[in-house]
């Protein structure tokens, strides 16, 4: 295997824990403010800061370890993303910077207010939103060279029904990991209260989440014919996802193994994003950038490989020990520390 | 592409960085005060430590979240606004970029953990041993990035061809000459900002509010940590000058005012230049300027008549190097007559004016970082690395970038704004006497449901 598709493989597998973590975290903002709002928080919101203020930063830290990596092996992403996402781009990043820094404001703050909590909640559903555009670019067709500078075509980007379908299918998805992540942390801790909750807003994003898929499955078919085929021609990865999310729905619906109904609904997403990622090869932005035109020097592709594998090494007996601490301690769970 | 594009493209990374370093320099600084604190509590069973790394660590969540969210925005600006720029270097660059994010991402892991562990171990020294992966991953985040600020400055490791850099060599890269210098002077002065923030604090707390067991033990640890690293900082900063003088001649010619090439050159210190570039009413140190580059009184000082004078770095610089040096010592200075009153008799050093010049530390401080961080960005001007790449080729072609700097300033506004209420707030509202008692009452009467984490 060479240098490129390892770089590739293991950056797809990174943007694919960036999903699940930052859904999460970003759903479990939206489901706080929404309970608030709703005047459910005594039943979720203790839950949901248990989870998740040990944890936030490093949900931050994996999508800037993402766009470290794609930077780092394909430098002429930088300069194609870079011109074309200033805007959306820009505005991704302050959304992300209210969002952090009022989550720590609220909850390392001596006092709670709706406010903190109405930016943090609604930041949660449009970073999702705003990131998605670069999937959607990735598409071809939105950007233009002009001149030899590179440009966003905004009027064909708003009038895609592809890009508002992928920014659909962010929300809901976001919305729908989170739910049936937090059923199940509920679950551990034992709270019926919450978990009864959790598991309805599960149940409810659904089946949104998977109408929205199919439909922007169908637009990419109209926008992009090559990686529809070829998503196509892996119908068997597609069937295991819709598998999992069968599942993972039976779980949900009879209310049992929540852990595994987690999981099912992670290995979903990982086969329909795999599918989605294998499709698209070898291009990172059709029809300028492929992953072996763009590849950085081999001296440096292999430095941060040895890196990546170096960090690894540092990282994962660190990130079990959080796990061990803050995710499967009973104890913690339920609140007694 | 517009003058106007590459003028607003500077302004908004000079806004993001300035507005960052602040908050980088505490997420440096912080953790080795908050480890020293909580090691002495330990080791002298003085719960007045502990509660220092207690009430140390709960602020610096806060900073370290503006951190976070402003190191995001400008990583995401390098690609954004300078596309052309990481282009070019992200071939070279990309390994410390990388090995940066892996150092933070373990301090952040830690720093989780370290948060929400305090009475989780039965044994103290294992919550302080966390501290260690904390110090060490920012000390090495701010390693790995100063080393990329490094390359912009001494690009090395590759060969140019073709307009392109080719046969990267990363190690080489990360290790070029500037390396050593800025990274010992960004370490230092973090811990020095630190220190002296802390310092500040308790200083200022006691002149509003008295004398307290609490402030005055924690006067006393950080001001020994102000003389440490102010004296480290000194040499780091002499270190800088003479890394300056021999491999980057024209930034420290134009921080300088130093324009002729010449033995025994004078040190110039503040002043005015006039139309001809003649200096007019500065103090002038005969021949030091040719000892603080080289250590000899009589050696040559190459001067800005040596370079074009497209290639300049802005002159206004001299004023940044002389004030960043004039705080460095001032801060070296205070801590001295901190010790030199504590020497003399008891209790005195508390005097009133004493304590006012220590708070007044703890702005000249960040004062200071942001003037040594301008000094070394225009001085590398017009190079954005320095001999191939100038700032205009580098900037974004797209003229929203305008429209981006408001937001961004409001951002900031808002951030800073925020911050502040935010710190106040969690501190005013709940003083460390008060805490104190709290805690010794808990700790009497252990069936008393804990209060909060952290």
């Amino acid at each position: 295997m060479n240098y490129e598709l390892i770089g590739i493989s293991v950056l797809w597998l990174f943007l694919y824990g960036y999903l699940i973590v930052a859904s999460i975290d970003f759903g479990a903002g939206f489901f706080a403010f929404y309970a608030r709002l709703t005047k459910q928080d005594h039943l979720i919101n203790r839950l949901i800061s248990r989870y998740l203020s040990p944890v936030w930063e490093i949900t931050n830290v994996f999508f800037v370890f993402f766009y470290i990596g794609i930077v780092g092996f394909f430098p002429d992403t930088a300069y194609y993303y870079g011109s074309a996402l200033l805007v959306p781009g820009s505005i991704a990043v302050i959304l992300l910077a209210i969002r952090g820094s009022f989550y720590a404001f609220e909850n390392y703050g001596a006092k709670s207010s709706i406010v903190y909590l109405f930016l943090y909640g609604a930041s949660g559903l449009l970073i999702p939103a705003s990131l998605s555009v670069a999937l959607t670019l990735s598409e071809g067709g939105f950007i233009v060279k002009e001149q030899g500078s590179v440009v966003l075509d905004y009027w064909a980007l708003f009038t895609s029904p592809l890009s508002w379908s992928i920014v659909g299918l962010a929300i809901t998805s976001v919305l729908f990991i989170s739910g049936s992540f937090l059923a199940f942390y509920a679950s551990r801790a034992e709270d019926h209260s919450a978990l009864k909750l959790l598991r309805s807003y599960a149940l409810f994003w659904s089946t949104p989440t998977i109408i929205v898929a199919l439909t922007a499955f169908i637009y990419l078919g109209q926008h992009n014919e090559r990686h529809f085929q070829n998503m196509m021609d892996l119908w068997w990865l597609l069937a295991i996802s819709v598998g999992f999310f069968m599942t993972a729905m039976w779980l949900l619906y009879n209310g049992r193994r929540y852990g595994l109904a987690f999981i099912c609904v992670m290995l979903q997403f990982f086969c329909a994003f795999f599918a989605y990622g294998i499709g698209q090869y070898p291009y990172i932005i059709d029809p300028y950038i492929t992953i072996q035109n763009s590849a950085t020097s081999p001296s440096m592709a292999i430095a941060l490989i040895i890196a990546f594998v170096g960090g690894l090494c540092l990282l994962i007996p660190s990130l079990i020990l959080v796990f061990r601490l803050f995710l499967f301690d009973a104890d913690y769970v339920k609140g007694k520390h | 592409m517009g003058v106007d594009t590459v003028l607003w493209s500077k302004l908004v990374t000079g806004m993001t960085l300035g507005f960052h370093a602040i908050f980088a320099t505490l997420g440096v600084g912080i953790p080795l005060m908050i480890a020293i604190a909580e090691f002495i509590g330990i080791r002298k069973q003085d719960p007045h430590y502990t509660l220092m790394a207690k009430r140390w660590s709960r602020g610096f969540i806060i900073s370290v979240a503006v951190g976070v969210v402003t190191g995001t925005a400008i990583s995401l600006q390098l690609a954004l606004v300078w596309p052309n720029f990481m282009k070019m270097a992200g071939n070279v660059i990309a390994l410390p970029l990388f090995l940066e994010v892996f150092a933070f991402f373990f301090e952040a892991i830690f720093l989780g953990i370290y948060l929400y562990t305090w009475d989780r171990f039965k044994n103290p020294y294992i919550h302080c041993l966390l501290t260690i992966p904390i110090v060490l991953g920012a000390g090495m985040s701010a390693v790995f990035i100063t080393t990329v600020n490094g390359f912009m400055n001494q690009p090395q490791g590759f060969v140019m061809n073709a307009g392109q850099f080719t046969a990267v060599n990363p190690i080489q890269a990360m290790l070029n000459a500037a390396t050593f210098s800025k990274v010992s002077h960004v370490l230092s002065s973090a811990y020095l900002t630190g220190a002296a923030l802390l310092a500040g604090i308790a200083a200022f707390t006691m002149l509003r509010k008295g004398v307290t067991d609490y402030h005055r033990k924690a006067l006393k640890l950080m001001m020994w940590v102000v003389l440490l690293f102010s004296l480290f900082n000194t040499l780091a900063g002499d270190i800088s000058a003479k890394f300056l003088a021999e491999h980057q001649p024209e930034k420290l010619a134009a921080g300088e005012w130093h324009f002729k090439t010449e033995k025994g050159a004078d040190l110039i210190l503040l002043g005015f230049l006039n139309a001809e570039h003649e200096v007019i009413g500065a103090l002038h140190l005969p021949k030091f300027l040719s000892f603080l580059a080289f250590g000899d009184f009589n050696a040559t000082v190459t001067g800005l008549d040596q370079f074009p004078e497209a290639e300049w770095p802005p002159l206004l610089i001299h004023y940044f190097f002389d004030s960043m040096a004039g705080i460095g010592f001032a801060l070296l200075g205070i801590s001295l007559l901190y010790f030199f009153f504590a020497f003399l008799k008891k209790r005195h050093e508390f005097n009133k004016w004493l304590l006012r010049i220590v708070a007044l530390g703890a702005p000249l401080a960040f004062m200071g970082v942001e003037l040594g961080w301008f000094y070394a960005e225009m001085g590398r001007q017009p190079w954005i690395i320095r001999g191939y790449m100038r700032v205009d080729e580098a900037a974004t072609s797209s003229p929203s970038v305008r429209i981006l700097f408001f937001f961004f300033l409001l951002l900031y506004i808002v951030l800073g704004t925020m911050c502040v209420v935010v710190l106040r707030r969690l501190f005013n509202n709940n003083p460390a006497e008060v805490e104190m008692e709290k805690w010794a009452k808990t700790k009497r009467n252990p069936t008393t449901e804990e209060g909060e984490h952290a």
